[in-house]
Parts: C-alpha cells; sequence; structure tokens
C-alpha cells in the first residue's frame, strides 16, 4: 500500500490527486508515496459527535509533509520539484492522548477507516482503507 | 439600469415541525406572496433554495410541486442547491433571473426537513458532501470546525472564552426572535461547560438540527413600485467557491470564498465593509463568526474574536452581528439558511424588527456552504 500525493510536471504536489493540478492547470503525471514518510500536525480534534459506521471518539488531524525530489519509481530529478514544497493530508490519528500542534505522526496503515456501507456512501464508490497517523 | 427589489418575505417557525418539506415550502412560500401582494399566477420564476430533500425524505423534484400548490404554474422551476449556502445561491439566481430581464416576478423559497433523521444520519447527509480521501476517515462538517477553531486559537492567541461568547450574545439575541428554534439565554459558563463534540469545541458552539423555511419576492424596481413603498434594494451579489478538500487551502483560518465573493458584491454595490450596518453571518459553528467577520474586512486578521470582546458586534454595538440570534439560536435548515438571513435584513432594513430593531440603511449577508466550500454574499439596502 502506499499513501500517493500527485505532482504536475511544475511541481506542485498535491494530495488527493486532481484532474488538472490546482496551482498551474497542468495533468499531475508523477506519484510521491508519504506512507513512509514523517509528517507534522498541522491541527487535530476529537470528535464525540460520530456518523453511523465511523469509530466514537474519532480523533483527526490534518498533518504536513515534506516532499522529496524523489520519484515513485525510485529516480531523482531536481528540475522536478519546487523547494521546498509541501502537501497536507487529512486522517485519523491513532490516538489523541498528549497530541500538540507541531508534533510528528507518521501513517499506519488500516484496512477499514470506517464501516462501509454503514452511511449514505455507495460502498463501491470509493475505498474505505487508508493510513492513520500515529504520533512519533 | 433597473435595480432588484425585495417586496415580500417570509419565513416559518424554525425548530423541530411535523410538517415534510413540501408543506415547510408551501407555508413559506404562501406568507411571502401574501406579504408582497402577489399571486402565485404572477410568477414568471419560482426557485427552491434546497440541500437534500430526497436524501432527508425521499421527495425530489420539490420545486415543481411548490409551483402547484401555489397555482403558479407554468412559472419556470429550477432546484438551486448549494448544500449550506443553497440558500444564498438561490438569491444569486434569483437576482440574475429579474436582473437580466427573464423574469418580472420571482420568487425564492429555501426550506429543509432534518429533524426525522438523528444526528448522526443527519451529520452524515451533510458530510457527504466531502471528499472520498476525507469521507473514509469519518470526517463531518464540525470536525472541520474543531481543527480550525484549534488553528485559530493557537495562531491568534485567542482565548477560549471568546469563542463561548459568540454562542451567549446569538441565543441572546434569539430571545427576541419569535421564529427561533431556541428563545434561551445561555450564560458563558453553561457553554463551556458543555460536553465536547468537536474538542475544543463544545455542544453549544454548534447550531442544531432543524425544520423550517424561508421565501422572498423579486421584481424590478420600477415594478416594486406598483406593489409598495415599502421594499428593499439588492445593491450587491457575489458568489465564488474554494477548495473542495479542506485540507488543501493554504491558510486553514482564511475562508477564500468570503473574501472572493465579498469583493463581488462590494464592488457591484459600490460599498465597503466600512459600509455596513448590521451583518447575518453563517455561524452555522462559533468560530466561523471570527471567520466570516475577517475576511469580510470588518476586522483584521485575528481580530475577530476582540470585536466580540468588546462588544463591538453586539446588538447595541458599532456593527450588530446576528441580529436574528444567528444559525446558532435561530436554527439551521440547510436551504433556508441563506433565505432568512434576508428575510432579517429586509425586517431590519424596513424597521419591522421589532425587539431586534437597529439602526441600519445597509445590510450584509454571508451564506457559507460546505466549510467554506462555496459562498454567497449579498447587499441589502434602502432604496
Amino acid at each position: 500500500m502506499t499513501l500517493d500525493a500527485y505532482r504536475c510536471e511544475n511541481g506542485h504536489v498535491t494530495y488527493p490527486g486532481h484532474t488538472r493540478c490546482p496551482d498551474c492547470g497542468e495533468p499531475q503525471t508523477d506519484t510521491v508515496d508519504l506512507s513512509e514518510e514523517t509528517g507534522e500536525v498541522v491541527t487535530w480534534t476529537t470528535s464525540t459527535a460520530t456518523p453511523p459506521g465511523v469509530r466514537e471518539p474519532n480523533h483527526l488531524a490534518i498533518v504536513e509533509f515534506e516532499v522529496s525530489e524523489s520519484h515513485s519509481d525510485g529516480s531523482s530529478d531536481s528540475s522536478a520539484g519546487v523547494d521546498g514544497e509541501t502537501v497536507r493530508a487529512l486522517g485519523q490519528l491513532t490516538t489523541a492522548d498528549g497530541v500538540e500542534i507541531g508534533d510528528e505522526v507518521e501513517p499506519v496503515y488500516v484496512e477499514e477507516l470506517r464501516e462501509p456501507g454503514a452511511g449514505i456512501r455507495e460502498p463501491e464508490s470509493q475505498e474505505w482503507d487508508g493510513y492513520r497517523f500515529e504520533p512519533v | 439600469m433597473d435595480r432588484v427589489a425585495i417586496i415580500g418575505a417570509s419565513m416559518t417557525q424554525f425548530g423541530d415541525r411535523d410538517a415534510w418539506i413540501r408543506e415547510l415550502l408551501a407555508e413559506a412560500g404562501d406568507s411571502a406572496l401574501r406579504d408582497a401582494g402577489v399571486d402565485g399566477s404572477d410568477l414568471d420564476h419560482l426557485y427552491v433554495s434546497n440541500m437534500a430533500s430526497g436524501e432527508f425524505e425521499g421527495q425530489t423534484g420539490v420545486p415543481n410541486a411548490l409551483a402547484h400548490d401555489l397555482n403558479a404554474v407554468p412559472a419556470y422551476t429550477a432546484r438551486i442547491d448549494q448544500t449550506s449556502s443553497s440558500g444564498g445561491a438561490g438569491i444569486f439566481a434569483a437576482w440574475q433571473s429579474v436582473a437580466s430581464g427573464a423574469s418580472e416576478m420571482t420568487m425564492l423559497v429555501g426550506g429543509e426537513k432534518m429533524t426525522h433523521r438523528t444526528t448522526g444520519e443527519a451529520t452524515d447527509v451533510i458530510a457527504s458532501l466531502t471528499h472520498p480521501v476525507e469521507y473514509k476517515h469519518g470526517v463531518t462538517l464540525p470536525s472541520f470546525a474543531g481543527m480550525t477553531a484549534r488553528k485559530y486559537l493557537d495562531e491568534y492567541d485567542a482565548p477560549r472564552e471568546s469563542l463561548g461568547k459568540v454562542a451567549v450574545k446569538n441565543h441572546k439575541n434569539g430571545l427576541d426572535n419569535p421564529h427561533a428554534q431556541f428563545r434561551k439565554e445561555v450564560d458563558l459558563d453553561t457553554v463551556l461547560d458543555s460536553p465536547i463534540v468537536a474538542d475544543p469545541l463544545r455542544l453549544y458552539d454548534f447550531c442544531p438540527i432543524t425544520d423550517g423555511s424561508a421565501a422572498l419576492v423579486f421584481c424590478p424596481e420600477s415594478v416594486a413600485r406598483e406593489y409598495t413603498d415599502d421594499y428593499v434594494v439588492v445593491s450587491g451579489v457575489g458568489g465564488a467557491t474554494d477548495t473542495h478538500v479542506v485540507h488543501e487551502r493554504d491558510d486553514p483560518t482564511t475562508m477564500g470564498g468570503v473574501v472572493e465573493s465579498s469583493q463581488i458584491a462590494y464592488e457591484m454595490a459600490d460599498r465597503g465593509p466600512e459600509d455596513i450596518d448590521v451583518a447575518e453571518l453563517h455561524d452555522m459553528f462559533t468560530i466561523l463568526e471570527f471567520l466570516q467577520s475577517e475576511d469580510l474586512g470588518f476586522f483584521e486578521k485575528g481580530e475577530g474574536w476582540k470585536a466580540v470582546e468588546e462588544g463591538v458586534t453586539d446588538r447595541d454595538g458599532d456593527l450588530p452581528i446576528n441580529t436574528s440570534g444567528g444559525l446558532k439560536s435561530k436554527g439551521h435548515p440547510l436551504g433556508a439558511s441563506g433565505v432568512a438571513q434576508a428575510y432579517e435584513l429586509y425586517q431590519q432594513l424596513l424597521g419591522d424588527a421589532g425587539a431586534r430593531q437597529v439602526d441600519a440603511e445597509v445590510g450584509l449577508a454571508c451564506n457559507v456552504g460546505g466549510f467554506g466550500n462555496c459562498v454567497s454574499t449579498t447587499i441589502l439596502e434602502q432604496p
């Protein structure tokens, strides 16, 4: 499994991907796997009023990753990246105990983040596995 | 150019209603037609602002149902869905229909029926607007509010109590609104001691789940004078979007759609934030009142909380915000809320707001969909 961010030829990176780059409108032609990286908590919450099929309480964070220059195929191309490019992702936290803004977290794979079909979203319309963030 | 006038307005009782969506819409529509002195058969266009009647109730096609129920056939109808900002988007559509010359008499009715669902189900219907990578984590609109509030308090060194004071102020205002869901004062301790919903936000930082409807009747100003001297003018209206995926915004404490839509509205009205006498903001969560009051240009970034602390936004302050009680105490029937904001301004500008009355010639309403994903800003004025 990978946690893929998407990069256009001008080096802008987004998570998730879009049909056209939100910064420059070019197609996104490359992916950047964040699953082995550590990120920094931008902000977080513990939600106690959760929808059907969602764990309660549900700890959530927005996490920011520095994007390295290496490509998903392992090659490196300094022209493909923008210096200091960062990308953010939203995800569940494994725990909120002691978590503060600025803390380091790492992605941990989970097969089912919420129960497919318990909520209103058509189960077949999207994936339900992904990554929680674990404080380092 | 012939300006666009509003010659009639109404809102139903907001709260836990027995009526279903068709009945709610018809109730508000009928009242607004009476207020305007217009018959259903006089309508050229009839718009319905509604987010999710199909998902909530299994009733789709509500604009056509309403046209039939109000003797408005063969008026052109359309449903305007922009999630929580459907009402503001409906004002934009109604304004366009008259300003373009396509319609000489347009009614907008906004409504939603929600309370028959559990809180979890209703929250899920609303959360279904999120991207799959957000939805699979169980994110809700309240949890976006919690994350944004934490960031705001941290970034601008604002005290937690300042958020609570938004709830206290808006509940106090709602006490004098006969249509409000809650007509109950709350003190700061009650807010700060209420159960956590999305840390650091608590129950009283959130608006309730609500049934209700509101309506407005639009026509060219030249036609308005045939009906009444008591009308208001839509001097500015603007709509804009921000990112669908909330975490992709550069600054989590700025709502780009509020900034962009208000600039369009200010320019159209030839007004600026300093000209606004009264404002209805989308306080679905207390933190949103801070963000909008800053992104609309009323206060510097990071200073909105001080205005609430200093009473600037109280009913008797320099810039009263949410004299209606806001979504916080009035309630938030999704598709109705933007329309009901304009109803409050209509009453304020005509001097019909009773105990809530403030001195105002120019009013602004900001209606926010998603978590700032789409926004409409409307400026109404005395003629």
